[in-house]
């Protein structure tokens, strides 16, 4: 297969586990990270556990594993700014958008103004979303 | 149409892998075509020879294997995740110092860009997982 250059696909990764328990959140930012390098249009979603994956404060001594949360922060220096998370999910896990990671991103378009990456929508706004998503990873 | 095939899962914990080989079989004899299935999660532990399921089982490695000879399917296994699960090709063993290797015929190690510029490329991109 060679590179289709110039085609720009919207991506979703859709982001359902809790951080621990199983690899797929920390295997899915990988995808992402390496997948910023193709210049694609990139939007996240966080829903069911998770949620979990964006809080802040996390602490894995008690596990031994490694604290991947930080990695998150580095997500807007990769032009990866489009990060929603369900409402919903928040709501039954008793959580509020002040208990995540503020991830922002510098806007070129305008002046480079730091700007909020999170954006907490509905469960139906979500849907419309997918609905317009090329290509849509789940993980 | 051109299907693109994700692969999360590894072989029998999961009924994944079963599914996306019935479903790219069933694609293929529908006249669509898949030049790509790639291996992520546990999925690359569908690309080890080693596995030995009872002689009365479907052995989902070789069927794979066989599907990939017959429509000539780039079946790709990422190799951060091979790395992690103990799944390698001869170059991977020697570059990291392991004293043999496991990955099957018609498998082949490569990075996550794969899976991305399948996306690109395909149609549809079908992922298979939990």
């Amino acid at each position: 297969m060679s590179d289709e250059g110039g085609t720009i696909k919207k991506f979703m990764y859709v982001n359902r586990k809790a951080p621990y328990g199983t690899i797929y959140a920390l295997e899915s930012l990988e995808v992402v990270l390496i997948g910023a390098a193709f210049d694609q249009d990139v939007s996240l979603a966080f829903v069911d556990d998770g949620v979990y994956q964006l809080v802040k404060g996390q602490n894995t001594k008690g596990v031994g594993m490694k604290n991947f949360s930080p990695t998150y922060n580095a997500l807007g220096d990769y032009d990866v700014n489009k990060i929603y998370v369900e409402k919903e999910s928040l709501d039954a896990r008793g959580l509020t958008v002040d208990d995540l990671l503020p991830l922002k991103y510098e806007d070129e378009d305008d002046d480079w103004a730091e700007k909020d990456s999170i954006c907490v929508i509905s469960s139906a706004e979500l849907a419309k979303l997918f609905d317009q998503q090329d290509v849509v990873f789940s993980f | 149409m051109k299907f693109g095939i994700l692969v999360n899962e590894g072989p029998y914990t999961h009924q994944a892998s079963d599914s996306a080989y019935q479903f790219t079989k069933a694609a293929l004899a529908k006249g669509h075509t898949i030049d790509r299935v790639f291996f992520y999660h546990d999925g690359v532990n569908n690309g080890t020879r080693f596995t030995t399921p009872p002689t009365d089982d479907r052995n989902l490695v070789n069927l794979w294997g066989g599907l990939a000879k017959e429509h000539n399917i780039d079946m790709v296994v990422c190799v951060a995740a091979a790395q992690r699960r103990g799944i390698c090709d001869a170059d991977e063993a020697k570059r990291h110092g392991k004293d043999g290797n496991n990955l099957a015929d018609g498998f082949r190690i490569s990075g996550l860009g794969q899976l991305i510029e399948l996306g690109i490329q395909a149609d549809r991109l079908v992922v298979f997982g939990d």
